[in-house]
């Protein structure tokens, strides 16, 4: 039974439409479903993300923290309206994407984490993101920062995305971009990918989420291990 | 002029290295010391293949500063850059150091740092090669000149995306047999070409040429040890006898040359090897190709004499070039996905054809080698450099 003073700290919720699953081939042949992750899930994200919040390769350090503390406030009902997504290789997470909706018509990209790399499942998953604000969440505008390099080729240029200097992001420092219906419109065709329904037996297979194996993990990271175990 | 053998040889591991490119030059010289067995003392001199570490790691006269990290003193050191090619040029030099008389033990190291500038700036960097005002100035990269050879060649000769696909997808399974290697990761030709999720999975770099056509950028060192064959016998290891050696340059700018498909200088350059080898291409027990992007790897097996012309594409479809084939090429990832740190690839090549002959190879080895044979492509085929190395007898 929550409390009169935990009711007031938990923040109002919009109505959010749920990202409907999909799946995606990857290069090396094996198969990503792209799905919502659930409060339940929030644990075993945090055990992955964990080791990553002191890696110092390619922000990894960064994005691990903040992501790490994002997810913690969603589960513990201190943001306001976010999602997560997720790309899940049989059953080993890939990825985690996320973000909220600042009203209705805004949204608000937060990280994308890759942690199986050189596929572009980074990529696949933050079409995935955009996806979900402008087609499923119905939104007008994304507003997004990127915290490295990699993130700002993909993002900033790939689409290309807006400058939108004027909208402090909340993520911070750096003035926001926006990602427009029209900007997603136009890339859709090249950036967007996947195919849905997915079939029950992929679908099945991405449930429960399983951490992929640190040691795995940090060497596709590109980190030697002795720094790490 | 005294035969020369390969005494030592080293890699360090491909991919971005957590070191300076000092330490990782340092790490494979060693590592090509220790594998021969000999005091360094011994080393009279020392020539370092590199193009970038003055303008990316801030560290010019690089053989210099190689010899004081690794406490080499007084030995006589050179730089060489070559541009990609600059790897076996400098095996070039060793060799002609040694058996010209003038020196008895000769380091030959290779190394780049590339990764420790953003991808931006490493194909500007790369973009150097090409000719300042008729191409440069343009905008042209390295894979753009790429693209556009693909582009004539599978007019020419029905190479197709399949064909460009293939050829990685047999790179990256080599790779994984190779503990050196930048990329360990197979590919398979439905999500690189064939799903619709494909555009984004492997997406245009320069039309025809896609994402996965396009070795990565990497950092990497490679080492040889070079002696005289009759004193081969105060070493350790097998000596692998350096036994052709060709060079030959072409016009910087592409569109000068009367057939842009046809790569005179690898034409030429294997054709001078072969000839100091007393060998043919038939001779040859397997290849090292200088695959930066996919169609080079096709291109080169016919320009070197492999396979008649129009007929490499044809070649790799039978499996004549995977490492149980008749003749494999790349059998250590090749550029593609062992990894192409520019200075170090020329030395590389020769370390896994060392290693081929010495029965070293490990899971990638091929059965029974007599002959490897080495294109270390410099520019867009402006300079390039053929080595064919040999089992003693």
């Amino acid at each position: 039974m929550m409390d009169h003073l935990e009711a007031m700290l938990r923040p109002p919720k919009l109505d959010m439409a749920p990202y409907p699953a999909k799946h995606i081939l990857l290069a090396n042949g094996e198969t990503m479903v792209v799905r919502s992750a659930s409060l339940d899930e929030v644990d075993v994200l945090l055990d992955a993300i964990d080791p990553l919040r002191t890696l110092d390769r390619d922000f990894y350090d960064v994005v691990g923290a903040r992501l790490y503390a994002e997810l913690l406030g969603w589960k513990r009902h201190r943001v306001r309206n976010e999602y997560c997504l997720v790309g899940v290789i049989d059953g080993e997470l890939a990825g985690i994407v996320n973000g909220r909706m600042f009203d209705e018509k805004h949204g608000i990209s937060y990280h994308t984490l890759t942690l199986k790399r050189g596929l572009r499942i980074g990529a696949h998953l933050f079409a995935s993101k955009m996806e979900h604000h402008i087609e499923y969440l119905g939104q007008d505008e994304v507003w997004i920062v990127a915290e490295s390099p990699i993130g700002h080729r993909r993002w900033m240029i790939e689409y290309p995305l807006q400058q939108k200097f004027s909208i402090q992001h909340e993520l911070g420092g750096a003035p926001s971009w926006v990602l427009t219906r029209e900007t997603y419109f136009k890339a859709k065709s090249r950036l967007v990918s996947g195919a849905r329904p997915v079939p029950a037996h992929l679908l099945e297979k991405s449930y429960p989420i399983r951490k992929p194996d640190l040691r795995t993990m940090l060497i596709q990271i590109g980190e030697t291990l002795e720094a790490k175990l | 002029m005294r035969d020369v053998v390969i005494v030592g040889a080293a890699t360090t591991q491909f991919g971005r290295a957590q070191w300076s490119l000092l330490k990782l030059m340092a790490e494979a010289a060693h590592g090509a010391i220790t594998d021969a067995g000999i005091e360094r003392k011994k080393i009279d001199a020392v020539y370092v293949a590199n193009m970038g570490s003055a303008r990316n790691n801030r560290q010019a006269g690089i053989a210099s500063a190689l010899v004081d990290r690794m406490n080499l003193y007084p030995v006589a050191a050179d730089t060489i850059e070559n541009g990609p090619a600059s790897g076996a040029s400098a095996v070039k030099n060793g060799f002609l150091a040694v058996a010209s008389g003038m020196y008895d033990c000769v380091l030959v190291v290779g190394g780049e740092r590339m990764q420790e500038v953003n991808n931006f700036e490493a194909t500007e960097f790369v973009s150097y090669l090409s000719h300042r005002f008729a191409e440069y100035i343009y905008g042209i990269t390295l894979p753009a000149l790429a693209g556009m050879f693909a582009r004539l060649w599978m007019q020419k000769y029905g190479v197709t995306s399949e064909h460009l696909a293939m050829v990685a997808i047999k790179n990256h399974a080599n790779a994984l047999l190779n503990p050196a290697s930048h990329l360990k990761m197979p590919i398979a030709m439905e999500g690189l070409l064939h799903s619709p999720d494909s555009a984004m999975n492997n997406p245009f770099v320069a039309d025809p040429l896609r994402f996965f056509d396009c070795c990565p950028v990497s950092d990497g060192a490679a080492a040889v040890l070079l002696a005289p064959a009759d004193l081969a016998k105060n070493f350790k290891k097998t000596p692998i006898v350096i036994s052709g050696i060709g060079q030959a340059t072409d016009t910087q700018a592409v569109h000068e040359r009367p057939d842009p498909t046809v790569l005179t200088a690898v034409q030429t350059a294997s054709r001078k090897a072969f000839a100091m080898a007393k060998l043919e291409p038939k001779d040859i027990s397997l290849a090292e190709l200088h695959d930066a992007f996919t169609i080079l790897e096709i291109a080169q097996s016919e320009q070197v004499g492999f396979f008649p012309e129009g007929e490499g594409h044809l070649a790799l479809e039978r499996g004549v070039t995977q490492i149980t084939g008749k003749l494999p090429i790349n059998a250590s990832g090749g550029l593609k996905a062992k990894g192409h740190p520019v200075g170090a690839t020329g030395v590389s090549q020769i370390v896994e054809l060392a290693l081929q002959l010495r029965g070293e190879a490990g899971k990638r080895q091929v059965k029974n080698p007599r002959h490897g044979f080495a294109l270390n492509f410099g520019g867009f085929g402006n300079n390039v450099v053929a080595t064919i190395l040999s089992k003693g007898a």
